[in-house]
């Protein structure tokens, strides 16, 4: 059957699977609404943060750019997954004890402050922003390809659908239906990767297969260090990033993980405080499921990808070849016009130019499976994008609807009134977060990396310190946000858009890269928030009390 | 000593051991010591690389396993003692 059938069925099927949830669990209390009644079980909600945290970036991009970077793409492996580690040890337990809504909630709460409560808003919705707007252009990039519809109908088909998902349902409804969204997009990404590596190794596992030997008996990754070494590369298994950097990334990804709200958000969601630790081990091991996945199709696809085209004469390539160049992702300049495709290192001769997405979707093609294994990537590919815009959504919609409505502007609005300010702010931002995708401006591509230093520079230490001291007051913390995250913005715009009089690589404080920068405004963070709240008061007897009270999981 | 206190520092002394483990296999292996590692070889993985894109993910999981059945005990432990 035609491969164009086979994805509208696979889509198709999909999607009447996520708006027959939607209908079925609509939410009809604030409660559900934000927290889905506190009722979902921890395996539930460990793959819902799953489908919830892995995007169209993980889904598409990452093996891709693992591919491209050999070693220094371990920084998003790590750093991608170690922030689970702190979110089920520091955080996820405590937050759910304390048992509000938001994020913005616990430090308003604890540092006993609208203040702490406005700049918690502020710095939720400029992460969630900034992220969001990727994941709609992500959507649309999606369509157009599998589906042949232009970008802007195909980000207007996403937003329709996740605005009936979580306009109607609310988190009750994103919850399940990201549950099934992360069913299909795991399937669809390890069924080709299995096959690969039967290909390639012989071997089913992908995470064992890339260690092994090929058919030559050559370790692949010594044969890819080989092949990398005689066209130019650096080689694949070490890193050209300084340590430093790679130190500083990593731990920015991961503190900036630990403190995105539309992750920590989901830990609310559960029964009782052993839940929560419960659903972030869930989610982790569903998470690397993939991620240590990718690193295994990197390898496969780097290897297959010089192996197949490396010296050889144009006309005789594989068709995959012409039918991703067409799309532009792939593209053959022969400089020297000896018909062969010289692939190498050095710029001023090197005849050819691939984009990192390829290495994921070409995948199915290379290892010759059949159209409607295609189809489904194609759905796998929409499921991860569409689950972590809906969540973003939400998270977006409380922030405006809880947190500054009903907790700062109009404390007495009514639980119903609260409900349709929650529903209307959810179709607001999903009107402005189409729009970006529709016209994307230049920056976004740049800070959906860095909305994690954001993270990392603002919300982190507020929230460890407001569980771990008892000493730390309203002063400092604030102080801390502020100050962290204003110093993060100002290092990423000078460096990535050229303000305060930009800069270049070498201008770079202490060697730290952007992407990297988080970790350190983090620091800064909490050496003020530290500092400040020695010469400030101490915060009251029950704010006291109320740190006792979220540290000890049995008095509910 | 409270009962309360008992526990938190119970749960302090597990935080310190896990996240102790939690940096060594990334930050550690994975970054700081992988040229040295390197020399080393798990199969056709050098041990460092296997670290930063492997091993350091699966310790991960594994603590986060551990550390829930390590506070379940110790919350089953505490609810007893009422």
């Amino acid at each position: 059957m035609e491969l164009q059938y086979w994805i509208w069925i696979a889509v198709g099927l999909s999607f009447s699977l996520y708006i027959f949830i939607a209908i079925r669990s609509r939410a009809s209390s604030t409660g559900e609404f934000y927290v889905a009644g506190k009722g979902v079980p921890p395996i539930a909600n460990g793959m819902a943060t799953a489908a919830d945290w892995m995007s169209a970036a993980s889904f598409i991009s990452m093996a891709g750019i693992i591919s491209f970077n050999g070693y220094d793409g371990s920084v998003f492996l790590m750093g991608w997954t170690g922030g689970y580690v702190l979110l089920a040890l520091l955080l996820a337990p405590y937050l759910r004890k304390f048992g509000k809504f938001t994020v913005p909630d616990f430090i308003g709460d604890r540092y006993y402050s609208n203040v702490a409560r406005a700049v918690a808003v502020f710095c939720a919705l400029i992460v969630s922003f900034t992220y969001i707007a990727g994941q709609m252009r992500g959507v649309g990039v999606v369509f157009s390809r599998y589906l042949e519809v232009d970008i802007n109908t195909g980000v207007f088909i996403g937003m329709l659908i996740v605005l009936f998902n979580a306009v109607l349902g609310g988190m009750k409804g994103i919850t399940y239906t990201q549950v099934a969204q992360y069913c299909v997009l795991i399937f669809a990404f390890m069924l080709p990767a299995i096959f690969i590596s039967l290909m390639v190794t012989g071997n089913v596992v992908p995470q064992i297969g890339f260690g092994a030997a090929g058919s030559d008996g050559v370790f692949l990754l010594d044969k890819l260090d080989g092949l990398h070494r005689e066209l130019g590369f650096h080689e694949y298994t070490t890193g050209k990033k300084s340590t430093l950097d790679v130190f500083f990334i990593t731990a920015a990804l991961m503190v900036g993980t630990a403190g995105l709200p539309h992750v920590i958000v989901r830990f609310f969601t559960v029964k009782k405080v052993s839940d929560a630790r419960k659903s972030a081990g869930w989610a982790l091991l569903f998470i690397a499921i993939l991620y240590t996945t990718a690193p295994a199709v990197a390898v496969f696809s780097r290897t297959n990808l010089i192996e197949t085209v490396s010296n050889q004469p144009y006309k005789t390539l594989p068709e995959w070849f012409g039918k991703w160049e067409a799309t532009g992702l792939i593209s053959y300049d022969d400089k020297n016009n000896d018909g062969r495709v010289q692939y190498v290192a050095d710029p001023a001769t090197n005849e050819l130019n691939v984009d990192a997405d390829i290495m994921v979707l070409a995948n199915p093609e290379i290892a010759n499976l059949p159209n409607w294994v295609i189809a489904i990537m194609a759905a796998g590919a929409l499921a991860a994008a569409l689950s972590t815009a809906a969540g973003l959504l939400l998270v977006i919609s409380s922030s405006v609807s809880h947190d500054l409505i009903k907790k700062i502007i109009k404390p007495d609005v009514s639980e119903k009134g609260e409900l349709v300010a929650a529903r209307l702010s959810a179709v607001g931002a999903v009107m402005l977060a189409a729009y970006f995708g529709i016209n994307p401006p230049g920056f976004v591509a740049a800070t959906v990396a860095l909305a994690f230093g954001l993270a990392a520079a603002s919300f982190f230490p507020a929230i460890v310190m407001g569980i771990f001291s008892k000493k730390m007051n309203k002063e400092g913390a604030v102080a801390g946000m502020v100050i962290g995250v204003l110093l993060m913005l100002f290092y990423m715009t000078k460096f990535k858009f050229g303000w305060f009089g930009g800069g270049t690589e070498k201008d770079w404080w202490f060697g730290i890269s952007p992407e990297g920068f988080g970790s350190f405004a983090m620091m800064v963070n909490f050496l003020i928030a530290v500092v400040v709240s020695k010469f400030t008061p101490a915060p009251d007897q029950n704010i006291q009390e109320l740190i006792e009270n979220i540290r000890n999981p049995n008095d509910e | 000593m409270n009962k309360n206190d008992t526990y938190w520092k119970t749960n302090l002394k597990y935080l310190v051991i896990l996240l102790s483990i939690w940096f060594s296999v990334s930050f550690g292996f994975g970054i700081l010591l992988a040229d040295t590692l390197n020399q080393f070889h798990l199969g056709g993985f050098k041990l460092g690389f296997w670290f930063a894109q492997q091993g350091a993910i699966y310790v991960f999981v594994i603590l986060i396993f551990v550390y829930i059945y390590l506070m379940n005990r110790l919350d089953q432990k505490f609810k007893n003692d009422k």
